[in-house]
């Protein structure tokens, strides 16, 4: 469904991707981790046109991803992003950032996409908060609300970068949880994630980016309890005991 | 008679001439503000476009008009367009005069409103599949709008007054009726005093109208 064929950015001298190639099928979720700066972020955003690459193609159900090309906007609305940040509209209420890209993107009745959104953001626990403005809601709120604003525009396939790196610990888990139950319904995922926990319970495969390269990648037993780079087994070490 | 009852008596006489003036002081603010709200707009959007084709001309023309007296700017569209073969009345030559001359000054509020905005904000909306005209309608304007507006208020009171340059190029509006009473009775404290009175008393309401907006938009 999602093939990335050997991408590459530079900026100037700096490689950030380096022959960066994945492929994803309908269904799949697939974790990507690695040490900040490593690209992880980037490739994601390369895969709905948020970022240029310089080099390789990205295609999703064979339509080709150009941020320079008017198509782009049409291949966004069918990819959902979750921000590490959530960015949800400041000056709309939960619900208004659930409908805003039914209603002004794919022109669905107002009443319609109303009666969906209030059934998304039940599915990630905020029935009571419907009508609240993003600055009274918890970081974790928002960013399930964040999720269910994605999901309204029934997405072949749903983009995280870092979830839940901007997140109190304690919040953590009911994203986590929405997340799982998402890919447990069958929803294709690309995660960008610190969460190690999450990728060895959820993930199809993961990769290991380092430097802009794919350092290694496989399902999550191989790569999370047997890594075989030297950098892999560093970087977990770090992520499963910060203490050490 | 007493100097109460002398000024009284003497603004019964000027007022109602002063009173016209201020009609056109407020169709002459009125017409500016419109004008430079627009002329703004689109500076401020070509600044800030990636083109560098748009940027380059709003940029310069910026330059320009910030670094003219707003008079010299009137006397230019008065005076020497006719020369060009381009008739005016006053009040045109006025309200166009002023509207792009505080054209420049509405263009870099816009212009700082917009820049405010979180670039998150953009990428959220562009992740939604929201095409440029779009995202500035739903997501960046209505956050802009809240930064933008309280200068934008100040923006007005600074016109009203402003307007009052446009006497110069013989408009007939306030200050240029203050003049010519004043010119004909020689009562300048009566005259200029009750043109100040007028004053104030339309740039009140755009003072609260002013604060009003504010609130109203400052909440989110």
């Amino acid at each position: 469904m999602i093939v990335v064929d050997r991408i590459a950015k530079a900026f100037g001298t700096h490689v950030v991707l380096e022959d960066f190639s994945l492929t994803v099928d309908k269904g799949e979720v697939v974790c990507i981790i690695g040490p900040s700066g490593s690209g992880k972020s980037t490739a994601l955003r390369c895969i709905n046109g948020l970022e240029s690459y310089d080099r390789g193609t990205i295609t999703i159900d064979g339509a080709r991803v150009d941020r320079a090309d008017p198509s782009i906007h049409a291949l966004r609305s069918e990819t959902g992003m979750v921000f590490q940040r959530f960015n949800l509209f400041p000056h709309r209420t939960a619900i208004e950032n659930v409908m805003e890209g039914p209603v002004y993107v794919k022109r669905v009745p107002r009443a319609e996409a109303r009666e969906r959104a209030v059934a998304l953001l039940e599915k990630v626990g905020l029935a009571q908060k419907i009508d609240a403005y993003p600055d009274k809601l918890s970081g974790g709120q928002q960013q399930r609300v964040a999720i269910a604003r994605a999901l309204a525009m029934q997405p072949k396939v749903m983009l995280f970068d870092e979830p839940t790196s901007a997140l109190d610990p304690e919040l953590v888990g009911e994203v986590l949880k929405v997340m799982l139950t998402l890919a447990r319904e069958g929803m294709t995922m690309i995660v960008v994630t610190h969460e190690i926990g999450f990728a060895a319970e959820v993930a199809n495969r993961v990769l290991f980016l380092d430097h802009g390269r794919i350092l290694e990648q496989g399902p999550p037993e191989a790569i999370l309890k047997n890594p075989q780079h030297e950098r892999t087994r560093d970087f977990l070490q770090r992520v499963l005991r910060p203490a050490a | 008679m007493s100097v109460l009852s002398q000024f009284a008596a003497d603004a019964r006489d000027f007022l109602p001439i002063l009173l016209q003036g201020c009609f056109v002081t407020i169709q002459l603010t009125l017409a500016a503000l419109v004008l430079s709200t627009v002329l703004g707009f689109v500076w401020a959007l070509m600044r800030l476009s990636p083109s560098a084709f748009l940027r380059w001309p709003a940029v310069t023309f910026i330059t320009i008009i910030r670094g003219i007296p707003i008079i010299v700017q009137l006397f230019y569209m008065y005076f020497v367009l006719p020369d060009l073969g381009i008739q005016l009345t006053a009040f045109q030559a006025g309200f166009i005069g002023l509207g792009i001359a505080y054209s420049s000054y509405q263009a870099e509020n816009f212009r700082g409103g917009i820049q405010a905005v979180d670039h998150g904000q953009i990428e959220a909306a562009q992740s939604l599949g929201m095409r440029p005209a779009l995202v500035m309608r739903r997501v960046v304007l209505p956050q802009a709008i809240r930064v933008f507006l309280p200068p934008y208020g100040n923006t007005m009171i600074m016109m009203l007054k402003d307007s009052s340059i446009a006497s110069a190029i013989t408009v007939a509006e306030l200050t240029r009726g203050g003049q010519l009473i004043a010119a004909s009775t020689f009562k300048n404290m009566t005259v200029f005093t009750l043109v100040a009175l007028l004053y104030l008393t339309m740039s009140l309401p755009l003072s609260y109208l002013a604060r009003w907006l504010e609130r109203r938009f400052g909440r989110r």
